[in-house]
């Protein structure tokens, strides 16, 4: 029970770590200095201790996603395991993860939509557009993954997948993990999908969807993308590559779990850098390409579970 | 047991309230009010014995007595699967009864209450009577009561051109089916075994193996186009989207929340009762039309500008996801019939199907009905049913906007709503499959899965389209910034039924227990104890995985407040203030904003193949052609079903029609001499 709690709680302060990791390396990479990797921390600060304008044209819902948004992805992430293969699963699988983010998503965009500018329809009509495709590849490489590890819950399938070596090891998890990369890249509005440190109204996506946001509602926001980024992070290194995550609650197993965890972390969020810092944006209407292969990849992983049977 | 007695009573109150609405049809305030309360009277009644029978058991029968013997007994049963679809049908009728009485007001002095209010009970009565029917005979005449009573509803504008054509439509389709499903029935009455019976009770024993393989099959197929067609399974949708938006609100709520489930209900009578589902390929078939539908009405949704069309392409959507989990159900029990005890789990999979059937049948009754009647307000308050003549109502309706988007968030699988619930639940059942060594099986479970996953995902996009584009932002026309909110009845039904509709997601775990009651009375396999822990969900298979509906709403109910507390403490507390949506310094206007046919665009982009849009830009100059006068705009897509399968057919029909249109000569003689004829014929061939 508390290592849970603290995993869960891990997920959410790492989470502007993470984002301010891959902006570090970003600069870097492209010989800039760049902020500290604590930047992301002192804006959400920032913003937390300033005062908020709302559009005249906004209802109801506008004032109430950034809270749903919020409890969203918290919830969410408590089914995420981290360094210990064992979360608050009961409450629910990785349908309820996936579907819960699509909540947020649901509420973003028509918070997106509420305030009448031309921006936030494109964000949200492009945001739909692109998830549309994103969401099935997400649900389809996890379930290859859960239809090899026999449990569709996160936490048993890195247990199983982790305490059985090598053994379950097939063609459908590389397959599915590289359906699943692309997704999270889509998912978070990473190049190539979108620009994540751009206001250029004909390429932003998810910035667009938070124009109309400020103060302590872009804070919840920003919180929201940074965690979400963090869980799908979390997902790729502890379902698809769970070898090294603590599968009982001895200290030690925790201990080098946690560690390998932020290991790979740190690893994917290099990776992601890297891609960001060496391809650019694709139009808008080229990116179903590489979405309708991501969502065959995953769709192949599926089948061939089903017609080759357990490895 | 009170249903017993109450049965009788449920129709002579629906005859007594039609009579009423008729007497009463002079003072039109009176007679709409009397009517509807008395169709709401009519749903109560049902809404007691579907659950006396749910909840305590046993079954309620009511025999009208006949005079012909060869017909068999005329009788109602109510049993747990019939009480099942009462449940839906009665409180969805109690919400659309209650709604109506404000609703109606919208054709005071342009139509009469009182055909609206007396067809409404026939009609209420007659899918209480459809669902009910306990011989072959009998349900036909409900069936038939039913679909020409739904037809005259959605004539009920009957100088609107478009309703009138549509509605000859539905009535040509549905009479189509009708005629299969009376074909179906008679092969089975034929080889009822000992003396010829239309009698449920004897259709029963067809199951033992009294039919022969193709008789089997052919009433397999025929019982699938006939019903299919009522349920608007693709290619037979066409009628759907046609006739449920032309309808009156209310009456396109009960057709799009209930009607096509009466097609659910007698196919899983049919299949699982009368004829056993024996062979695999029937589920097959099934699920391949039903993955096909489910797309085919999401994709069309996703399109439609009409706010009523859209809903109804959505009903064809998710009665492809009702088909998935019924088709998923038939494959798993054909092979647990084959071999029983090699595949018993595949009966505890086959009953955990036909929960999803049934769930997500109660919960799309409910939130899409929910829709329609929301659908209706807005036409109430708008007068119109174009969205993009809308926006800016959630300000204006306030409580319509809050209900709808309830609506919304439970169609589009939010968890822990009550779509979501369903959705699992299939989910569950077809990843839950192992060891089918068939590669039929073996391609289209992992495609139905992906349906359904893309499904989920566009369903989420199409109604954050229609919600968005009717609700938010600027008002897009005069209508939309003048509309007021609706009577109180109206959001009354509307407000039973979105409280229902939150009510059977969160508290599903209490729900499904029921459902299994229901379940384990066709298949005989009850896994209830399996399938619910305490607050969890698990599908019985050990540990394959569990959800919570209560948890999670319980933490989501906690998680917002404490996430708005919480922040506005943080960083001490800020002011909040109202201030213009940023416009780059060029004034914001309704035109500004995005539409729902430009939220779509891309969307219509990746899927071209399907839609193949044809847009038209035509440029008015003025004398100069660097200066333009107006730019007019249109994009169509291709009706792909209308065009290349029902067009063909209709040609067909008209030229056959042309052909045969020659005997038709207009003297009497001409007639007289075929009466002749005809009559020396029949009497040669029958001496």
């Amino acid at each position: 029970m508390i290592l849970e709690l603290v995993q869960f709680l891990l997920i959410l302060a790492i989470a502007p770590l993470v984002t301010g990791v891959i902006r570090k390396a970003k600069a870097l990479m492209q010989s800039r200095r760049g902020p500290s990797v604590l930047q992301p921390y002192r804006d959400l600060g920032k913003l937390l201790s300033k005062g908020s304008v709302v559009s005249n044209d906004a209802s109801w819902l506008f004032t109430i996603t950034p809270y749903v948004c919020i409890a969203a992805v918290t919830v969410a992430a408590l089914l995420v395991p981290v360094m210990y293969a064992g979360t608050f699963g009961f409450l629910g699988d990785l349908i309820v993860l996936i579907y819960l983010l699509a909540m947020m998503r649901f509420f973003m965009a028509l918070a997106a939509l509420d305030t009448g500018s031309a921006f936030g329809g494109m964000g949200s009509s492009r945001e739909m557009y692109i998830s549309s495709i994103v969401e099935p590849t997400m649900l389809l490489s996890i379930f290859a993954m859960a239809l090899v590890a026999g449990t569709t819950s996160l936490a048993s399938i890195s247990q199983n997948i982790a305490s059985s070596g090598l053994d379950l090891v097939s063609p459908a998890l590389f397959l599915a993990a590289a359906a699943f990369f692309i997704a999270t890249l889509a998912e978070n509005a990473r190049l190539p999908f979108d620009n994540p440190s751009t206001h250029l109204e004909l390429t932003m996506i998810h910035e667009a969807m938070l124009l109309e946001y400020s103060g302590k509602q872009l804070a919840l926001m920003e919180m929201a993308s940074m965690t979400k980024l963090v869980i799908f992070l979390a997902i790729l290194s502890n379902v698809f590559f769970p070898w090294g995550i603590a599968t009982g609650a001895e200290p030690l197993a925790v201990l080098v779990g946690a560690l390998l965890f932020l290991a790979k972390i740190t690893l994917l969020a290099l990776v992601i850098a890297m891609i960001e810092s060496s391809i650019s944006k694709m139009r808008l209407f080229r990116l179903p390409n590489l979405l309708t292969v991501a969502f065959m990849l995953a769709l192949l992983a599926v089948v061939s579970y089903y017609i080759l049977g357990v490895a | 047991m009170y249903g017993q007695d109450l049965f009788p009573l449920l129709i002579s109150a629906s005859l007594g309230g039609a009579l009423l609405s008729i007497v009463t049809k002079r003072w039109e305030q009176a007679c709409r009010a009397i009517s509807f309360t008395a169709a709401a009277v009519v749903s109560l009644i049902g809404l007691v014995i579907a659950l006396e029978v749910l909840l305590v058991g046993g079954q309620v029968a009511f025999t009208i007595p006949t005079s012909v013997a060869a017909l068999g007994h005329f009788t109602f049963v109510v049993d747990r699967l019939s009480a099942f679809f009462m449940l839906a049908i009665s409180s969805l009728g109690l919400c659309v009864s209650i709604y109506s009485i404000g609703y109606t007001r919208e054709y005071a002095g342009r139509y009469s209450p009182a055909t609206m209010g007396s067809l409404f009970s026939i009609f209420l009565l007659s899918l209480f009577l459809v669902v009910t029917a306990s011989n072959a005979v009998l349900f036909l005449i409900m069936w038939e009561t039913m679909s020409l009573s739904s037809y005259l509803l959605v004539v009920y504008e009957s100088r609107n051109r478009e309703s009138v054509s549509s509605g000859l439509l539905y009535v040509v389709m549905t009479h189509l089916g009708t005629a299969l499903i009376t074909v179906a029935f008679i092969i089975m009455w034929l080889h009822t075994p000992g003396e010829h019976s239309f009698d449920f009770s004897a259709f029963r024993e067809l199951s033992a193996g009294a039919l022969p393989e193709a008789a089997r099959a052919a009433a397999f197929l025929l019982l699938l186009v006939g019903f299919g067609t009522k349920a608007g399974l693709v290619p037979l949708h066409v009628w759907l989207p046609q006739a449920h938006p032309a309808a009156p609100s209310n009456i396109s709520a009960m057709m799009s929340g209930v009607m096509v489930k009466t097609a659910v209900y007698m196919l899983i009578r049919c299949y699982f009762d009368f004829l056993g589902v024996t062979d695999s390929w029937w589920g097959l078939v099934v699920l391949l039309v039903a993955s096909v539908s489910a797309l085919v009405g999401v994709l069309y949704a996703l399109m439609e500008e009409d706010i009523k069309r859209a809903l109804a392409y959505s009903t064809v959507e998710n009665v492809g996801l009702i088909f998935i989990g019924l088709g998923a159900a038939m494959v798993f029990q054909s092979y647990y019939l084959a071999d029983p005890a090699a595949n018993a789990h595949l009966a505890d999979l086959a009953a955990l199907a036909l929960i999803a059937v049934l769930f997500h049948t109660l919960a799309h009754s409910l939130f899409k009905g929910l829709l329609f009647m929301g659908a209706g307000a807005v036409m109430y308050a708008t007068h119109t049913r174009d969205l993009e003549e809308m926006g800016g109502l959630a300000k204006r309706m306030r409580w319509t906007g809050i209900l709808f988007f309830i609506g919304a968030l439970s169609i589009s699988a939010i968890p822990p709503f009550s779509g979501f619930v369903g959705e699992w639940l299939m989910f569950q059942s077809l990843l839950l499959t192992q060891n089918i060594n068939d590669p039929m099986v073996n391609v289209l479970l992992p495609v139905a899965v992906a349906v359904l996953a893309l499904t989920g995902a566009l369903a989420a996009a199409c109604f954050v389209r229609v919600f968005g584009a009717t609700f938010l932002a600027r008002p897009r026309s005069k209508h939309a910034a003048e509309a007021v909110e609706v009577p109180r009845t109206m959001l009354t039904g509307m407000g039973i039924a979105a409280g229902a509709s939150v009510l059977l997601g969160i508290l599903s775990v209490f729900i499904v227990p029921v459902i299994d009651s229901v379940t384990s009375s066709v298949l005989g396999v009850s896994i209830a104890s399996k399938l619910v822990n305490g607050l969890v969900l698990m599908p019985p298979a050990g540990e394959f995985s569990s959800m919570s509906p209560v948890i999670i709403g319980a933490l989501l109910l906690f998680a917002v407040p404490f996430a708005y507390f919480a922040t506005r403490d943080l960083g001490g507390r800020r002011p909040v203030e109202k201030g213009d949506t940023w416009d780059c310094g060029t004034p914001l206007s309704s035109r500004t904003e995005y539409s729902a046919a430009g939220f779509s665009n891309p969307i219509n982009r990746i899927f071209r193949s399907i839609y193949r849009p044809h847009t038209e830009v035509r440029t008015e100059y003025t004398s100069s052609t660097l200066i333009k006068r107006k730019i007019s705009f249109s994009s169509t897509i291709e009706p792909v079903f209308e065009r290349y399968l029902y067009a063909p057919v209709a040609a067909l029909v008209i030229a056959l029609a042309r052909r045969v249109g020659v005997i038709q000569k207009g003297s009497i003689q001409a007639y007289l001499a075929y009466i002749f004829v005809i009559l020396l014929v029949l009497l040669v061939v029958f001496r």
